[in-house]
C-alpha cells in the first residue's frame, strides 16, 4: 500500500517508494523538494519565510526557513544514505496571492522567498530542475520519488507535471 | 511571542473584541441583504498554522475572501471568507439576483467588485468597533480579494506571526442564517501582530505582566 505524506505548514518530511509526499495549499510559501534520482529517496519542506537570522527568537522548525529548510533537508538526504553529488532540486509556489499598491516588503514575500530558496541552493551546489514559481495562484504539490515527478494543482490553471 | 503571560482575562478581553467587532459588521451585512444574519459566539484560540486552515474545512479547500491589513497602533491581518458557494449566492443577492459563478476563474469585474465591497464594508465596521472599544487608532488598508486555496490565502495572515512564533492568536467569528444555525456562511478571521497584543491590553487597562 502506497501512502501520501504530508507536509504541514513551515514543516518537513522525508519520502521514499511506493508512498509519495504532498503539501497542500502552497501560497506565498514555497515547497522544496531535494531528491537523489538514483537512490529513490527525497524530502519536501513547506517554507514561510526567507531569512532565519532575520528573527529574533530561537524558533526551531526549521521547514520554517528558506536558509534552514534547505540545510536541514540536505542533511536529512545525507543521513538516509543519498549521496552528495547526486541531490537536485525541485521548487514550486512563491505566488503572491494579494496585489496591493503600496508594495512593503511583506507583500512581496513570495518572490523572496523563491530567491532565497535559490540562492541557498547555490550555495550548497544543488542543482535546481524544475521549477513553478510565482503569479497569484495557489499551489498543492506531490512528489513521487520513484520517477522524480512534481505534480502541481492550481484552483483556475489546471495540473501540470514538472 | 511569549503566550504563557496571556490569561483568560486577556482571551476574554479578545473575544470581546470579536463579538463587538463581528456583531457590527453582521449588522451591515444584514442591512446590505435585507435579511436576517446572525453569529456564532466568537472563539479565541491559540493553535498551530495548519490547525487555522483546518477551521475553513482544510488547506486545500476553496474560498472566496477579502484581505486587509490594519495599520495605525495595533497592526494586523484581517480576512472576510466565504466558501464558494456561499459566496456565489451573496453577491446573487446583492447584485439584484444575478446567477454568479465564481469557480471557473472568470469572474467578471462586477463580481469581484462586489466582493472587495462587500468586505470593505464588513470590515470596516469590524475595525471601527474595535477601535472605538479600545480607542486605539486603526486604519484598514485598500482590501484585496482572491478565490484561492484556504491555506494559500491565510498563510498570507500568518506571516508576522510566523516570524516568532509556530503558534498564532485567532480570533474567528462564524456568520450564519437565522433560520440554518448550523450553516456557516462566512468567517471572520482578526489576527493581530504579535507585538500588538500587549497595546490592546495595555489600551484596556490589562496589561500582559500581571
Amino acid at each position: 500500500m502506497s501512502e501520501i505524506i504530508k507536509v504541514g505548514i513551515a514543516d518537513i518530511n522525508l519520502v521514499s517508494p511506493p508512498d509519495t509526499i504532498r503539501t497542500t495549499g502552497l501560497g506565498s510559501c514555497v515547497g522544496v523538494i531535494l531528491y537523489d534520482e538514483g537512490k529513490k529517496i527525497a524530502g519536501m519542506a513547506h517554507v514561510m519565510l526567507p531569512e532565519s537570522a532575520l528573527i529574533k527568537s530561537n524558533t526551531t522548525n526549521l521547514g520554517k526557513f528558506a536558509d534552514t529548510a534547505v540545510n536541514a533537508l540536505y542533511d536529512m538526504l545525507i543521513k538516509k544514505g543519498a549521496s552528495a553529488k547526486s541531490i537536485k532540486a525541485k521548487i514550486a509556489g512563491g505566488a503572491q496571492m494579494f496585489q496591493f499598491s503600496s508594495g512593503s516588503e511583506m507583500m512581496r514575500i513570495g518572490p523572496r522567498n523563491v530567491e532565497s530558496v535559490k540562492l541557498h541552493l547555490n550555495q550548497f551546489g544543488i542543482p535546481l530542475i524544475s521549477s513553478d514559481v510565482g503569479g497569484n495562484s495557489g499551489r498543492t504539490i506531490e512528489f513521487d520519488p520513484l520517477n522524480s515527478q512534481l505534480t502541481i494543482k492550481t484552483v483556475n490553471k489546471g495540473t501540470k507535471i514538472i | 511571542m511569549d503566550f504563557t503571560k496571556i490569561n483568560h482575562i486577556h482571551l476574554d478581553i479578545l473575544r470581546e473584541i470579536g463579538n463587538i467587532g463581528a456583531g457590527h459588521a453582521a449588522t451591515a451585512l444584514s442591512t446590505m441583504l435585507n435579511k436576517a444574519v446572525d453569529m456564532k459566539v466568537p472563539s479565541v484560540n491559540v493553535i498551530s498554522f495548519d490547525e487555522i486552515t483546518e477551521m475553513v474545512g482544510g488547506s486545500e479547500n476553496i474560498v472566496a475572501s477579502v484581505f486587509l491589513r490594519i495599520v495605525g497602533d495595533a497592526p494586523g491581518c484581517m480576512f472576510f471568507m466565504l466558501p464558494i458557494e456561499q459566496a456565489e449566492k451573496l453577491l446573487g443577492d446583492l447584485l439584484g439576483g444575478e446567477a454568479v459563478q465564481l469557480t471557473e476563474g472568470v469572474h467578471s469585474e462586477m463580481t469581484i467588485s462586489a466582493l472587495q465591497e462587500v468586505g470593505n464594508i464588513l470590515s470596516g465596521s469590524y475595525l471601527t468597533s474595535f477601535s472605538d472599544f479600545t480607542g486605539l487608532n486603526l486604519q484598514p488598508s485598500v482590501p484585496a480579494t482572491s478565490i484561492d486555496m484556504a491555506g494559500a490565502i491565510l498563510s498570507f495572515g500568518l506571516l508576522e506571526i510566523s516570524a516568532v512564533s509556530d503558534f498564532a492568536i485567532v480570533i474567528d467569528t462564524a456568520f450564519t442564517d437565522i433560520k440554518k444555525l448550523d450553516e456557516v456562511k462566512g468567517h471572520f478571521f482578526l489576527l493581530p501582530d504579535p507585538e500588538s497584543f500587549a497595546k490592546i491590553f495595555n489600551a484596556l487597562g490589562v496589561p500582559m505582566d500581571e
